[in-house]
């Protein structure tokens, strides 16, 4: 029999403190959809996702009603696109987001993942055409989401890739100006990509990974703060082991949805991360989880400590409740997704430099970030160079998702709406990176990759 | 199978009443009843068996949940399930 204090406490997790499970991402291969002919490659790839994610959206639905546990999103996640337009005799490829764009409309996703290209070595045919149809693709459709790997411990750094996507991310951001640049919002720039990562927008089906299955994001960053704010006098080990029991019992939600959806729709389960993802919503906030550890505000010093030490928590706590962990497993802390960061930006106690340093620590990178229009390409660049050389040396994975704003300054308000939320626009230093970027080539793998 | 049914609310005559009824309906037994006065609050959790469900356990759950919200209260009917997982290793 259970214990009352435990069926309340759960309730009040769901109720009070936005417990939810983030995502239910299903990642499906699209090898088998490989065609010289771009209008045949786009009807098999129409056809294959139709298929396989027609139950998704219903299946998640039930569990949702039966277990009391909100799913936020339902995600699918595809090969790299760039694979697929390898194969293809033409430059232009954008049918192939209007196509998964199709496709996510009639299955009724949230968002569709994988129009990418790993470029970390260099380029592949197909991966040029893709990274510069990447603006016009994600003007034309909604629910593509768009990554490029430019790094990787064990590859080093793609320089020219790097300088191109300083480029990529202001073309996105001036062709949906008018949609409050949430072209930019939707492509993320990843060193060491992880193949199963359910979370938008750096989220791509590996070619490593079975024809199809499940992977599954849990969030809780408010049920988090909550157990902090009801301890009292604890020191920092008791802290940390709070975290970790609280981490564990969010992470068996996920285990448990994780599991019924992959037995329902007949998919393999993949994955649970454990990522703490946080939402605009009042209470749903990593920062105020720093916060109501001691800080004053988040981004002020002790900050990168205080992450290291939750980040760390949550994936001991986690580790032990699911059967396989993997995705990004990390804290989030996206400013304009985390009420916490987006007070914190706006008082001007959080800066990118602070931001870069809080990242060396925790998942995933510098995420959503605004910046002025007006920043010059090679300096989007570097700010890419630099995060993806923390990710690099530290084997870890880093992301660059910054939004320039496009006629925005310094200050200034830049609002997406919905999960992305809003957030001001954070200073950039411009001192100008331009000859380095322009050097082109590649960051040798680091010593750390030589393992064997 | 089980399902844990609790409710929070203002107390009022006929509420454990109003949702016998509706769980016979559908042929679901009541297995186990803690009941609680908390402040001015009503507090229930039932244990129910739902082995023999006459309706699927969705429609269950949101004939349920219309019952609270026609009477002011705040039921949830959840899966043992999600207990299970969270709280026994």
């Amino acid at each position: 029999m259970y214990n009352t204090r435990d069926i309340l406490e759960t309730i009040t997790m769901i109720q009070d403190e936005n417990l939810d499970i983030r995502t239910v991402t299903m990642g499906i291969s699209l090898l088998s959809c490989i065609d010289s002919d771009i209008d045949a490659a786009c009807k098999k790839v129409y056809d294959k996702i139709v298929t396989m994610a027609s139950n998704l959206v219903p299946v998640c639905e039930q569990i949702e009603k039966e277990l009391g546990i909100p799913i936020i999103n339902k995600r699918i996640s595809v090969t790299p696109i760039a694979m697929l337009a390898s194969a293809c005799q033409t430059h232009n490829i954008v049918k192939f987001a209007v196509t998964l764009e199709n496709a996510a409309k009639a299955v009724g996703v949230n968002y569709i993942g994988g129009y990418s290209a790993l470029v970390q070595k260099g380029f592949a045919y197909g991966d040029y055409a893709l990274i510069e149809s990447i603006p016009e693709a994600l003007s034309v459709t909604e629910h593509v989401c768009s990554s490029v790997n430019i790094g990787s411990t064990k590859a080093g750094i793609n320089m020219d890739a790097v300088a191109m996507m300083g480029r990529v991310i202001k073309k996105a951001a001036q062709a949906t100006a008018d949609k409050n640049c949430m072209g930019a919002a939707k492509i993320v720039v990843l060193c060491n990509a992880p193949e199963d990562n359910p979370f938008m927008a750096g989220a791509f089906h590996g070619a490593g990974e079975p024809d199809c299955v499940i992977n599954v994001g849990v969030s809780g960053p408010g049920v988090v703060r909550a157990a902090i704010a009801k301890s009292s006098g604890l020191d920092i080990t008791g802290i940390a082991d709070l975290i970790k029991r609280t981490a564990f019992k969010i992470t068996r939600m996920g285990q448990l949805v994780a599991r019924e959806a992959s037995k329902r729709l007949g998919v393999p389960f993949g994955i649970v991360d454990l990522s703490l993802a946080p939402t605009p919503a009042v209470g749903d906030s990593v920062a105020h989880i720093l916060e109501e550890m001691g800080l004053e505000v988040c981004g002020a010093c002790g900050t990168t400590a205080a992450l290291a030490m939750l980040n760390d928590a949550v994936k001991k706590g986690g580790v032990m409740a699911s059967s396989h962990v993997g995705g990004l497993s990390g804290a989030f802390i996206p400013v304009s997704e985390d009420a916490g960061m987006i007070d914190a930006a706006k008082c001007g106690a959080l800066s990118i430099e602070k931001l870069e340093a809080m990242t060396a620590v925790c998942s995933v990178g510098l995420d959503m970030i605004n910046i002025p229009g007006d920043t010059p390409d090679e300096v989007i660049s570097a700010i890419i160079a630099d995060e993806a050389a923390i990710g690099m040396v530290n084997s870890k994975t880093t992301a660059v998702r910054v939004i320039p704003a496009i006629g925005k300054k310094v200050g200034e308000e830049l609002s997406f709406g919905g999960l992305f939320g809003s957030a001001p626009v954070m200073k950039v230093n411009t001192a100008s990176p331009k000859k380095f970027i322009q050097r082109g080539g590649r960051i040798p793998a680091p010593l750390q990759s030589l393992k064997n | 199978m089980r399902a844990v049914l609790t409710v929070i609310g203002k107390d009022t005559v006929g509420i454990l009443a109003g949702i016998s009824v509706a769980c016979a309906k559908r042929n679901v037994n009541i297995s186990d009843v803690s009941q609680t006065i908390m402040q001015d609050l009503f507090c229930m959790i039932m244990m129910c068996d739902i082995t023999d469900i006459s309706v699927p356990f969705d429609s269950f759950v949101d004939e349920i949940t219309a019952l609270g919200k026609e009477r002011g209260l705040s039921i949830h009917v959840m899966h043992e399930d999600i207990f299970n997982a969270m709280h026994t290793i």
